[in-house]
């Protein structure tokens, strides 16, 4: 960083839940939630696909809420719980959905992967059994190339009997 | 050739198998090029030009230079030799000299701190450029006294190909009936969700260059990168980490990357470039706007007798594969049906536009969906059945093409009764409600490149397969694994050869310190050739086995076999030797054994000799038919796709649900291109150039998709495999036009199918209608 007193300038310290754990980062104002997960803690499965917005590959839980990571704001995230692909395995099991992403070919580049699995958390958590409909809508602001959805429908909907 | 005998077990489990890299992919524990450990790496940006065509009158870098935080900056003095992805047509600068020829072109690159002082930098760079005439499209560069985009290249034609196979005018003297069409198809983008990004890192100590980039072709970007820097190709190193997807953006080395390796070189340090969506975009490289004329000869039960197209292709700046992609485009005109008279001229041209090259489907999709679309329309006018028109002009395996083209096996019979009978369309074709609509159309693809792109002698392919005291079999490959299952179909053709459960196999690709070379993913090789190289190389590892095995239990190994992971006899005796155990016996008086496979397309495989003849040679063409169901709204001119059914001739399914996974893509990307993707330019700015912009689509507009494998067993595919990535995307665009034309009797001659165009198109059909149903003279 330049030694001009730009970097230090504007930042606070920031409470988050993160996977579980609770952690404290110093982070700029203008730091947004994509780039505080990839550089500042180095969980780089959230992934920057566009410039902000159209992708969904950055797709992390909100308490319990899909959001974009690359639209939101580090700071905007104080006292509240963030959560990533990395946290999704827990005790090292796969979680549900990560399983049958695997089984049924949901991923392919795995690009799209992380951002699609965490929207299908955020569905499956408030609608435990999703009609197709509601998981195409669900999944409608993340952006796959290699599928064509397909397989990742199947796999939505076999975790979804898997509860 | 190593092909298994028909009807032998499959050798996978019945669905398939997951892909051996799954997890890592799911648990957002794969690491793609921008996920690398890259603390303390330098910040690469790159400036580019502001105009469509200009001649460079300045370029000063003195003031980013001053900046404090910039390490180095590169313009293109510092690299004085071109590059591009063919020997003969090399005629692009990493980095700008003296001309640029379309807006984004990169004319110089900082290395910072940091992204704020790299953008600082850049702002700092003083370029003044002399604007030139610029030609946006192909009719204006055409054009007498257009202004040249390339000097040695007149009328901006970068290659004309003139073929004529049999006698096209006999051809259609024997026909009953003659008609041509006009098809245009706009330039698409493959739109890969992982935006472009490379880590380079160079040693001054050593002199040595790691290169970690998104390539699908890592051994040309080792090529290029050894040109441009003038380095010897043994000090460099190119590593593949996971990559989000290709579709043909990544098959040549692009100019980012070789911008990476100089600003890593000039800072003597590590340099992280990642490049945003928009600059994806304009990197480009992706499937040319292409306008169609295309005249066929049918007799009156649906024989064709001749064919004549005329293809040109707006190219973008430089040439990158432009010469492939045009050959293309008329060589597989061959290969599908059988016709006895094809005439065929392409022009690819060049235009102040980000260079296009080489998308699923190469050459072939805009072709074929011209040729098809015109056969439908010929067939309603005839009162033939479109499956009836295929059918009479099916080919016979094996069969060589009026080109010179290999036809070994052939399953394009089997694909049309699977979706015939899938789709219900002898009952419903004709029988729907205004509004809806049924089409098909067929299309193929080549498995494998049969002549490479860089001729040395080299075998087409090389796998190597380390085993060592544990009993543990690493298979090193350079393929190129983008997504598409590549790593995973070598564990299984090991595996499956050996005679092991797939677990006992490790797969290493893409690092050129310990993988042989490979000509990567492209032109969908990979199954066919590296597969078949595999194979052989665990044939090779089993022989040694089974001499030891065979030694261990005093058996003649004639006799002996290693099925599940167990040496036994093949007579009814009980002893066996466990896998370790054999490897442990194999290893005495050897060591860690290693043992290569290869693969060579023989030279009778690679295609006719006329000029440009290699192109479209293959070992192995797939096959596929499709029936497209749509709903298109009158009032609003919007098509929904209710449902495809999709068969594929692959050959032989090695791994089922992989083969799945790419026809559903395949058809799928077919789909994004026939209604709604489009790349738009204004005086040669990108007007779409963000996934907003350029639409894809959706989990909301996709339709379910009912793939069906058939399986013609190639006789010289592993296991008699052939492609599986790229033949399904043609058919889609032309059946759905068909479908169109079903629903409401339209005749669309433009891709894509937008609301608005099929507007257009209905608006026409009225005028139409009202002017025939008018008494001659009251027209207006």
């Amino acid at each position: 960083m330049l030694d001009d007193g730009r970097s230090t300038r504007g930042k606070r310290i920031l409470r988050v839940r993160l996977n579980g754990l609770w952690r404290e980062d110093a982070v700029a104002d203008n730091q947004l939630l994509v780039d505080y997960l990839r550089e500042s803690v180095g969980l780089t499965g959230t992934k920057t696909g566009c410039d902000g917005g159209e992708c969904g590959a950055c797709t992390v839980l909100l308490d319990d809420q899909a959001i974009p990571a690359c639209l939101t704001l580090a700071v905007r995230c104080e006292g509240r719980s963030i959560e990533t692909i990395e946290g999704l395995a827990a005790g090292g099991r796969l979680n549900r959905l990560q399983r049958a992403f695997h089984e049924h070919l949901g991923t392919q580049c795995g690009f799209c992967t992380p951002g699609m699995i965490m929207a299908a958390e955020a569905l499956l958590r408030r609608q435990p059994a999703p009609s197709d409909q509601q998981i195409r809508e669900a999944l409608a602001g993340n952006l796959c190339r290699c599928t064509g959805y397909v397989k990742i429908l199947e796999s939505v909907r076999a975790a979804a009997a898997d509860a | 050739m190593h092909n298994a005998p028909p009807g032998r077990r499959r050798p996978t489990p019945a669905a398939g198998v997951p892909l051996i890299d799954g997890i890592d992919k799911v648990t957002g524990r794969a690491r793609y090029t921008a996920d690398l450990e890259h603390r303390g790496a330098l910040v690469g940006r790159i400036l580019r030009s502001p105009v469509g065509h200009g001649e460079i009158l300045r370029l000063d870098v003195t003031r980013a230079r001053r900046l404090e935080g910039v390490v180095a900056v590169v313009t293109g003095e510092d690299c004085r030799h071109t590059y591009g992805v063919l020997p003969v047509a090399m005629n692009e600068y990493p980095l700008a000299r003296g001309k640029v020829r379309y807006r984004g072109e990169p004319v110089a690159a900082v290395a910072a701190i940091d992204a704020e002082t790299a953008a600082r930098a850049l702002a700092l760079i003083e370029l003044e450029v002399r604007e030139l005439p610029a030609h946006y499209d192909t009719a204006s560069a055409r054009a007498p006294g257009a202004v040249l985009l390339h000097e040695d290249r007149p009328g901006n034609i970068e290659r004309a190909v003139h073929h004529v196979f049999g006698d096209p005018a006999a051809g259609f003297a024997t026909a009953d009936l003659v008609r041509e069409a006009c098809i245009d198809c706009a330039e698409v983008n493959h739109a890969q969700i992982e935006p472009h990004a490379a880590l380079a890192e160079y040693d001054p100590q050593t002199a040595r260059l790691t290169m970690q980039s998104v390539s699908q072709v890592t051994f040309y970007l080792h090529l290029m990168l050894a040109r441009c820097l003038q380095m010897e190709e043994s000090r460099i190193r190119v590593i593949k980490p996971f990559v989000g997807g290709g579709f043909g953006a990544r098959v040549e080395a692009l100019n980012f990357e070789i911008v990476t390796a100089m600003l890593a070189r000039a800072a003597e340090g590590r340099v992280l470039m990642e490049l945003t969506r928009e600059e994806t975009f304009i990197t480009h490289r992706a499937r040319p706007q292409t306008s169609v004329r295309i005249k066929l000869g049918l007799t009156r039960d649906g024989r064709l007798t001749a064919c004549e197209c005329e293809v040109v292709q707006r190219g973008g700046a430089y040439a990158g594969y432009g010469i492939i992609t045009i050959l293309y485009a008329g060589a597989l005109l061959h290969g599908l049906y059988d016709i006895p008279a094809v005439k065929y001229d392409g022009y690819r041209v060049y235009t102040n536009l980000p260079p296009c090259g080489a998308m699923r489907g190469h050459g072939s999709v805009d072709t074929r969906h011209a040729f098809e679309v015109l056969l439908d329309r010929m067939a309603r006018e005839l009162g033939l059945d479109p499956f009836a028109v295929r059918r009479r002009n099916l080919l016979v395996a094996p069969t060589r093409t009026l080109n010179e083209l290999a036809v070994n096996s052939y399953g394009l019979a089997d694909c049309l009764d699977r979706v015939e009978e899938a789709s219900g369309w002898r009952g419903r074709r004709g029988h729907l409600p205004r509004g809806k609509g049924l089409g098909m159309a067929c299309s193929h693809y080549v498995s494998g490149a049969a002549k490479p792109i860089h001729w040395t002698g080299e075998p087409h392919a090389v796998v190597n397969l380390k085993l060592d005291w544990d009993g543990s079999v690493t298979a090193l490959t350079g393929a190129a694994d983008i997504g598409q299952g590549s790593s995973t179909m070598v564990a299984i053709a090991v595996a499956e050869t050996l005679g092991v459960p797939i677990e006992r196999i490790r797969v290493v690709a893409g690092d050129s310190a310990t993988t042989p070379k490979d000509n990567g993913a492209y032109s969908s090789r990979i199954t066919f050739m590296v597969g078949n190289a595999a194979i052989d190389a665990a044939r090779r590892l089993k022989k040694l086995l089974i001499a030891a095995a065979a030694h261990k239990l005093g058996e003649d190994p004639e006799n002996l076999d290693c099925l599940g992971g167990l040496f036994g006899s093949t007579r009814a005796t009980q002893t066996t030797l466990s896998f370790a155990d054999a490897a442990k016996a194999a290893l005495v008086n050897e060591g860690t054994l290693t043992v290569k496979g290869t693969f060579t397309c023989p030279p009778e495989a690679q295609g006719g000799k006329h000029k440009g003849g290699a192109v479209g040679s293959t070992m192995g063409f797939s096959y596929g038919a499709q029936v497209v169901e749509v709903s298109v709204d009158e009032a609003t001119g919007r098509i929904v796709v209710e449902r495809v059914w999709i068969a594929l001739d692959c050959g032989f399914a090695i791994n089922p649900l992989a083969v799945r996974g790419q026809i559903e893509g395949s058809v799928w990307m077919g789909m994004g291109q026939a209604l709604m993707e489009e790349t738009r330019y204004l005086d040669g700015m990108p007007a779409h150039a963000s996934l907003l912009e350029y639409h894809v689509p959706t989990s909301v507009d996709s339709p379910p998709i009912e793939a069906y494998i058939v399986e013609s067993i190639d006789p010289n595919g592993p296991f008699g495999a052939k492609e599986t990535s790229e033949g399904a995307l043609a058919g889609f665009a032309p059946a759905l036009i068909a479908a169109v034309a079903d629903a409401l009797d339209v005749d669309l001659d433009q891709l894509p199918a937008t609301p608005d165009r099929v507007m257009d198109a209905l608006v026409a059909r009225r005028r139409r209608q009202r002017l025939q149903h008018q008494p001659a003279g009251d027209a207006k």
